[in-house]
């Protein structure tokens, strides 16, 4: 089981913004964000990193799946 | 896959290419550049409105080949690594309103907060109080974001809505490279300064080189200067920032190695004790702090500086197009209703946008779904 995000289409810094919320606020070891430029995806490991998590990531049908793992 | 394989998105990343751009504005300026105008791109983007005729301020037309060749280096980054990704919809008449009010607030203080930082590294003090005003500006707008402020999704789109600005870029690249001819043949498309801040400039194969570097590198990095005090205040991320006080230092370190670095709120007095103002500069505390505070914010509500949106323009995001026609629309009703520095209309307006800007700050406030 994993939390998710969707953050596909917002502008910075929302991406990030719902990164730390789900960070701070799921019961999971495991968040997963969708978003659709490779700029998000740095975002959201560099917030999620700065938090202590782990960050990968794979493209996905146009899109991009970050996970993050505790 | 890792994130951090990227040289780009690390910290070594960010504060060498801020070095650069920071070193490669005072470079330009020193090779004819306006002074602490090595690069601006609010400066840049009103020159360019001039140029074109939009407004009919005569010491501030050219047509800046840096702000094209910004969105085109960026664009070819973008094509190089797969990044290029056509996208909009997220509210682009906001983001026009944001973007004139953002170029009007910056025009009053003159210049961009990139400016901002090349005139305090200048010795420009005034510059100081411009940096106090966007640092307002920003946290202003960041407590828009706590409250769940944003401007709604974007959407992939065509190819064409992501082309339409690189090719109106490539257009004025053009125009700009083909100008001297132009004007010679005394039957000129384009206006020129023939004095004042518009009549400087570097040679234009050094300025279209150094914008295309600087647009690449910028598009890699996500450079961005209220990003960077936007993420430090909000997220306790000092990433960005990291950058932008790498560009102030660089740019810092070779104005005193050019002699460029001239401190002061004025240069002091002539023979006949008249006042030598700052380059391209006023003296109003207010102004300077006021423009800027609307500068700041409006560039935090749209999600970043505007060298960044033309930076975003340039990799299809049409929404960063449309703040960038902002802009260019902001500049010409700035010069054409005089808006500009300490002009009559300059502090009306600085109200007027205040709270137009924090109008749409209230009612941009919706809390966003962790889903879709």
């Amino acid at each position: 089981m994993s939390e998710k995000v969707d953050a596909r289409g917002l502008s910075c810094p929302q991406p990030a913004i719902l990164t730390k919320s789900a960070l701070e606020t799921t019961d999971l070891g495991e968040v997963t964000v969708l978003v659709d430029t490779m700029t998000q995806v740095q975002n959201c490991a560099r917030t999620a990193e700065n938090a202590g998590w782990q960050a990968e990531y794979e493209e996905k049908e146009g899109a991009f799946e970050v996970r993050l793992t505790k | 896959m890792n994130v951090r394989k990227d040289f780009f998105a690390t910290l070594a990343g960010i504060i060498i290419v801020g070095l650069l751009i920071g070193a490669l504005a005072a470079t330009l300026q020193k090779n004819g550049n306006p002074a602490n105008m090595g690069v601006c791109v609010a400066c840049f983007t009103r020159d360019i409105a001039g140029a074109l005729g939009l407004h009919r301020a005569g010491i501030v037309q050219y047509l800046r080949p840096e702000v094209p060749a910004f969105c085109l280096g960026a664009f070819l980054a973008a094509l190089v690594f797969r990044e290029f990704r056509p996208r909009t919809g997220s509210a682009p008449a906001v983001r026009f309103i944001l973007g004139m009010f953002a170029m009007i607030g910056a025009l009053v203080f003159l210049g961009c907060p990139w400016r901002a930082l090349l005139r305090l590294a200048g010795g420009d003090w005034n510059a100081i109080l411009g940096l106090v005003g966007l640092i307002v500006g920003i946290t202003i707008g960041v407590q828009f974001l706590k409250g769940g402020f944003n401007l709604g999704r974007s959407y992939p789109a065509r190819s064409l809505a992501g082309l339409a600005m690189p090719f109106v870029m490539f257009v004025l690249l053009v125009l700009a490279a083909l100008y001297p001819q132009f004007g010679e043949a005394g039957k000129a498309a384009l206006f020129r300064s023939t004095k004042g801040p518009g009549a400087a400039s570097a040679p234009v194969v050094l300025s279209i080189l150094v914008g295309l570097v600087v647009g690449f590198l910028a598009q890699r990095t996500r450079f961005c200067t209220v990003g960077g005090i936007r993420d430090a205040i909000l997220m306790r991320d000092f990433h960005l920032l990291s950058g932008v006080i790498a560009f102030l230092i660089a740019a810092f370190a070779l104005n005193l190695i050019y002699g460029q670095f001239n401190a002061g709120f004025t240069l002091g007095t002539n023979e006949a004790g008249e006042v030598i103002k700052q380059p391209a500069a006023h003296t109003n505390a207010w102004l300077n702090f006021g423009g800027m505070v609307l500068a700041g914010l409006s560039f935090t509500l749209a999600g970043g500086c505007p060298g960044r949106q033309v930076f975003l323009s340039g990799e299809g995001d049409g929404d960063a197009a449309v703040f960038v026609l902002g802009m260019l629309t902001g500049a010409a009703v700035a010069h054409n209703f005089l808006m500009v520095a300490t002009q009559p209309t300059a502090p009306y307006i600085v109200v007027i946008g205040l709270i137009v800007v924090a109008v749409i700050g209230l009612l941009g406030r919706e809390k966003l779904s962790l889903g879709r």
